[in-house]
């Protein structure tokens, strides 16, 4: 895609697409196609346009450009041409674009992507979309692009990549709506959406992009990387690195969906999301890291990192969320937003650190979830349950299915398996928080005494204080314990001594806070003239 | 040439480690992934990445799936407690196999692990003697697990309780108190009938630490304007 410079591109026209007389007035004088127009054979101008625009402004890596019409033109076109319908067959538009290979790649790209969000999918899309992300990959491993594209678009594509992934394995497993023409061409494609495909395909961005020794090199400040958000200011390409970077998160997200936790953090863990990153620069990818990570460690009992890490990221979204409300992934941001919350109201009544949670936050979880947080806490597995379902991921089973026994449908059994498991992890937990709230009442107490008050005979409560102790302290990658409780306690022969390190509520800044409002209101009605 | 043998030609000899760092997406290891579990067993060493890589593969292929191993990594991971390596490779076995005996009988065991319910673990584990024979050191292994918990919960214990999570009794444990005294710090009260367990960071925490609430001076500057 080397550029040209002696082409004209239909002078006349403003260098940026959006100022194109039709577009100025917001698309009004468009009109619709005829009822009845055929993407097979139309592609309609504006479409044609498009194309030769977005083209022009790769070659020219004019990356602002693209972000304008990848994010916003491509949503426009498709809402008022193709709500229902696909856009134009690439061999259509191939003529436009100088039959530009990876264009093409990309543009199919776009294409099923907008198949997958507003139509269903047939199978032999399924598979169609796959040869084409192998395609796309192929090209980008072999160091053939010079391009820079948006880190919105490389995102997108590792996260549509699994999300097709995912949704392909859901479909296949729903056995008993197939026909047999369908299960015939499922038994021959076991390369399609293979689960190791995914992996190597994923494990190669990384390797080849070198992302990980360019993330160890830029903490000694030999390589910038971070500061200009991936981008590449000396005429190269940000493709390869960005995309390897995204594929870091990718790595985590599929552990998770195939319940292989510990192995999704190691995964993440060249990437600190405690400092900023790549991973900030596109929301959907910041939401996504901390989603999985957050629900990892909850699945690791690892509860105070998990809150941490909710905490960080809900607020954020808190803060910044009218700004993306026009953006196509709204949705999807309210939805992960949602999800958190009840996440967090798991991992709080497992683990109550009310200090971990900021204001805004807990104002928002306490209208949530406030009467169930009180349920869980009282071990009411059932409220558990309809959390966990609510806002765990969309577990897969990765193997295809034997296609010769009676046909089942069993998409939900890998959820199944994550839920139970962790509820019976729950019903471990079961007497922690009843010795947690008799604890905060006690500096000392001898333990027959305080296994009259639980109603448990003195061996049992033993056993459970052990149990306290064990649940509430984390083994940590080297080694070391550390203690999630917030009432710790030591037994010395028969006598339980309580460290309770309750915080007197921080009244100062609450306050300080809102005299600040207050002043501003009274200025504001100052201002105000009556009339 | 007379005499002259043709060299094999050297190759690099990675280790399991080095294999599963480099491409643990590959199918094609799992053969060295199983007989690297035997020589877990076989050497008293455990690694938990690779295990969960077998794991992993195993998912992706279930035709492949060996019971005997993962019964044995399933093992190894209990002596692996007060980690969670149990709970993490059971995320990865289907569930119809959960369901079978043995693993029915671990996955009771590492419930009354979990749950410091030791007195019920040793009976039980007495009960099924020929599935955690197969792994040498186990016995130590969870002993340590029962120690580590204790330590962090008592200061003085009675010795009838240590007796009971350890599942040493008589002269055995007589003989297991004096080697901790002399080694690990351990010292013997009235007559030998509370242990005093070494102090460490989670037996003694500070007790009614209230953290002040302090208010920094840069917020309090914030409001001077409006008080004067």
């Amino acid at each position: 895609m080397a550029y040209d410079g002696s082409r004209d591109y239909g002078g006349g026209y403003d260098d940026s697409y959006d100022d194109r007389p039709e577009f100025r007035d917001g698309f009004r004088d468009l009109l619709p196609p005829e009822p009845g127009f055929d993407t097979s054979t139309y592609v309609p101008d504006v479409v044609k346009t498009f194309v030769v625009y977005l083209y022009r402004h790769i070659r020219e890596k004019n990356v602002y450009e693209i972000h304008q019409m990848y994010e916003g033109s491509f949503q426009k076109l498709s809402d008022r041409l193709f709500k229902q319908s696909n856009w134009p067959h690439v061999d259509m538009i191939a003529p436009y674009v100088e039959n530009d290979h990876v264009f093409c790649l990309l543009y199919k790209e776009m294409w099923f992507r907008h198949v997958y969000a507003r139509l269903q999918p047939t199978l032999e899309q399924r598979c169609d979309s796959w040869d084409n992300y192998c395609n796309l990959f192929q090209v980008i491993l072999h160091g053939n692009v010079n391009m820079q594209l948006p880190n919105q678009w490389l995102w997108d594509m590792v996260d549509e990549f699994i999300y097709q992934f995912q949704s392909f394995c859901q479909y296949r497993a729903k056995l008993k709506q197939k026909t047999d023409h369908e299960l015939a061409v499922l038994r021959q494609i076991d390369e399609v959406w293979n689960v190791v495909g995914v992996l190597n395909y994923l494990q190669a961005l990384i390797e080849k992009s070198m992302i990980l020794q360019i993330l160890e090199e830029e903490k000694e400040g030999n390589v910038t990387f971070t500061a200009t958000d991936g981008y590449d200011y000396h005429g190269g390409t940000n493709v390869l690195k960005v995309l390897g970077y995204f594929s870091i998160v990718g790595l985590l997200r599929v552990h998770c969906l195939l319940g292989d936790y510990h192995s999704g953090l190691r995964a993440l863990s060249p990437i600190d999301i405690n400092q900023p990153g790549v991973f900030n620069t596109v929301i959907g990818c910041q939401i996504t890291t901390i989603y999985y990570y957050g629900f990892a460690n909850l699945m690791l009992r690892r509860y105070m990192d998990a809150i941490k890490s909710f905490n960080q990221v809900l607020l954020y979204i808190f803060k910044t969320k009218q700004y993306h409300q026009r953006s196509s992934q709204y949705d999807q941001i309210l939805k992960k937003n949602e999800q958190m919350y009840a996440l967090l109201a798991i991992c709080l009544s497992l683990c109550p650190h009310p200090k971990l949670v900021e204001e805004n936050v807990n104002n928002q979880l306490r209208e949530k979830y406030a009467e169930k947080m009180l349920r869980m806490q009282r071990s009411d597995e059932a409220m558990f349950d309809e959390l966990f379902s609510y806002a765990c991921p969309k577990f897969i089973t990765p193997s295809p299915p034997s296609y010769d026994e009676p046909l089942v449908n069993f998409n939900q059994d890998a959820y199944r398996l994550q839920l139970k498991l962790f509820l019976s992890e729950v019903r471990q937990q079961q007497l922690l928080s009843s010795i947690r709230s008799f604890l905060k009442l006690y500096t000392t107490i001898s333990v027959a005494k305080l296994a009259s008050f639980m109603d448990v005979d003195e061996p049992t409560l033993r056993v459970a204080l052990l149990t306290y102790k064990h649940k509430t302290h984390v083994i940590n990658n080297d080694g070391s314990v550390l203690s999630n409780a917030d009432v710790d306690f030591y037994i010395d022969d028969d006598m339980v001594h309580i460290a309770d390190t309750r915080v007197t509520k921080r009244f100062g800044d609450y306050f300080i806070r809102h005299i600040q409002k207050f002043d501003e209101i009274i200025n504001e009605l100052d201002r105000t003239q009556l009339e | 040439m007379p005499g002259a043998q043709a060299q094999p030609p050297q190759q690099p000899i990675y280790t399991i480690e080095q294999l599963v760092a480099l491409n643990p997406y590959n199918p094609d290891i799992l053969p060295d992934l199983e007989s690297y579990v035997d020589e877990q067993v076989a050497t008293q060493t455990y690694s938990l990445d690779c295990n969960l890589c077998l794991l992993r593969l195993y998912q992706f292929q279930p035709a492949r799936m060996n019971v005997h191993i993962i019964i044995k990594v399933l093992v190894k991971a209990l002596m692996a407690l007060p980690a969670t390596d149990f709970n993490l490779c059971m995320f990865l076995i289907p569930e119809r196999l959960q369901m079978e005996e043995t693993f029915l009988t671990l996955a009771t065991l590492a419930h009354f692990l979990e749950t410091s319910r030791f007195r019920e673990f040793w009976d039980e584990a007495n009960r099924n003697r020929d599935i955690l024979e197969v792994v040498p050191g186990f016995e130590q292994a969870i002993q340590g697990y029962a120690i580590h918990v204790l330590s962090i919960t008592y200061q003085r214990l009675p010795r009838s309780i240590l007796a009971e999570a350890i599942n040493v009794e008589g002269l055995s444990l007589d003989k297991f108190l004096e080697h901790q005294v002399n080694n690990n710090g351990w010292a013997l009260e009235k007559g030998g009938k509370v242990v005093v367990l070494p102090l460490n960071e989670d037996n003694q925490p500070v007790l009614r630490r209230n953290t002040a609430d302090s208010i920094p001076l840069e917020h309090v500057a914030k409001i001077l304007p409006v008080l004067v």
